[in-house]
């Protein structure tokens, strides 16, 4: 079956002309059709997405069903990983009317977090929002919730006047404070949202390249180089191989701190739409 | 946007635009499912549980102040039977001393009754004696006088003698009781 193997990032994947592997670069992260023929965008990251969501949903419905006043231990699990999201995250940031935007931070937190973890997990070991565009999406989406649930709740003028002008602020520094507060408010959030993830994943599958492929290279050399002997060379690598491990670990804290991080920001941001004044 | 045209934004501009759809639908798709059946099923639990911790808390309070009410009702009735034991016991007490008094004081009646009863019976006894004794007395007198007379006065011996029978046939007589 050529569309799982594609899958399996054992081959490198060219999309602008030839390279080698190594070293890495922004080549290493090119899509490939999942089979001969398919648009560009029906490629393995996609599929990955698209596998990654499964994985949540179905997650979540396993923990879900059935469900009893005293839990098993598959809704234990279920209840203890949800409490993070809606006592730790929702109900910490938003306060009271946490319920209604808990749907909303419990999907981001647990898609982020899987397709995080798919970057040191078998099969795909790549992070699927090292692709920018799953990033920016989810950036747009969150713009869209807090600047909506902020309009809601406040009027559209009220809002953005509120948004970008903090109270007290003296007026000779409106000029200064206005373009500032809109920036930040309406340009840096989002952006910085997206690029965090988007950085967080992009750099850490870097490394784990750079571990991984740059240590095979080295293993598996059979004649000296830069006038190093074969056997230094073939020990670096295996060192280099074993400490793959601890950036593997690395990248799994930053996969879940980054899915949290992105969640956490969310319900700020919309907390912060929803305050009566700053 | 002209803006920024010619700027090559490598890995930060999508390879492919439609990532972003993707992305958006599944998203969309991982929402709905848990708006829909996830967070009402954990919710609808958690809300069963605090009702089941809150309805046992209520449940221990009501017999908790069930078995307070019980208990106040108890002391309540045994207070009541004991002031009523120590009213019925100071009854029979005053009771007792009543009776007492009147049974003392019909048995003073009585010993009072009798003993008049007795005095008069005495009394109406000694007078019936006294008439009696001085009505045979004076017989008695004149017949000892006329014996005495009528034998010789001046025989001492005789006179003695006579004096003696008489009080013989005195004592022989029968006693006769009134």
């Amino acid at each position: 079956m050529p569309g799982l193997s594609l899958l399996i990032p054992l081959d490198w994947a060219v999309c602008s002309g030839e390279h080698e592997s190594f070293p890495p670069g922004v080549f290493s992260f090119c899509s490939r059709p999942l089979w001969d023929g398919a648009p560009g965008w029906v490629n393995n990251q996609v599929a990955q997405a698209v596998i990654g969501a499964a994985i949540v949903i179905a997650f979540w419905l396993w923990v879900a069903h059935a469900q009893k006043i005293v839990p098993s231990k598959r809704q234990f699990a279920g209840e203890w990983i949800y409490n993070v999201i809606r006592n730790g995250i929702a109900r910490d940031m938003l306060g009271h009317d946490y319920r209604r935007f808990l749907p909303y931070l419990a999907t981001l937190f647990s898609f982020i977090l899987v397709n995080n973890l798919f970057g040191e997990f078998f099969l795909f070991m790549f992070p699927t929002f090292s692709k920018v565009g799953f990033p920016w999406i989810l950036a747009i989406l969150t713009f869209l919730l807090y600047n909506g649930a902020g309009i809601a709740k406040s009027g559209f003028l009220p809002y953005l006047k509120k948004s970008v002008l903090p109270a007290g602020v003296p007026k000779p520094l409106w000029i200064l404070i206005i373009p500032l507060e809109f920036l930040s408010n309406f340009v840096v959030r989002p952006v910085t949202l997206a690029l965090r993830l988007f950085a967080n994943m992009f750099a850490g599958h870097l490394v784990v390249l750079v571990f991984v492929v740059g240590g095979t290279l080295l293993l598996t050399a059979t004649e000296p180089g830069n006038g190093m002997p074969t056997w230094l060379l073939n020990g670096a690598g295996g060192a280099s191989l074993v400490f793959s491990f601890a950036i593997f670990a690395l990248e799994m804290f930053v996969g879940v701190l980054q899915a949290y991080i992105f969640t956490v920001l969310t319900a700020q941001y919309v907390s912060s739409a929803l305050a009566e004044e700053h | 946007m002209i803006l920024l045209d010619g700027i090559d934004f490598g890995p930060l501009a999508p390879e492919h635009p439609e990532e972003l759809i993707v992305g958006f639908v599944l998203f969309v798709i991982i929402l709905v499912v848990l708006w829909k059946k996830v967070i009402p099923a954990f919710e609808k639990t958690y809300e069963e549980r605090t009702a089941e911790i809150t309805g046992g808390i209520e449940k221990a309070e009501a017999a908790q102040a069930e078995a307070a009410q019980a208990l106040a009702t108890y002391q309540a009735q045994l207070a009541e039977a004991r002031s009523e034991a120590a009213k019925i016991r100071e009854d029979a007490k005053s009771q007792a001393a009543t009776t007492a008094a009147e049974i003392r004081a019909q048995a003073q009646a009585d010993a009072d009754r009798i003993l008049a009863t007795a005095k008069a019976q005495l009394e109406a006894e000694r007078t019936q004696v006294v008439r009696q004794l001085r009505g045979e007395l004076g017989g008695l007198a004149t017949e000892l006088a006329g014996r005495i007379v009528g034998e010789s006065l001046s025989d001492d011996e005789l006179a003695r003698r006579t004096v003696e029978r008489f009080l013989a046939d005195l004592e022989a007589e029968p006693v006769e009781h009134a």
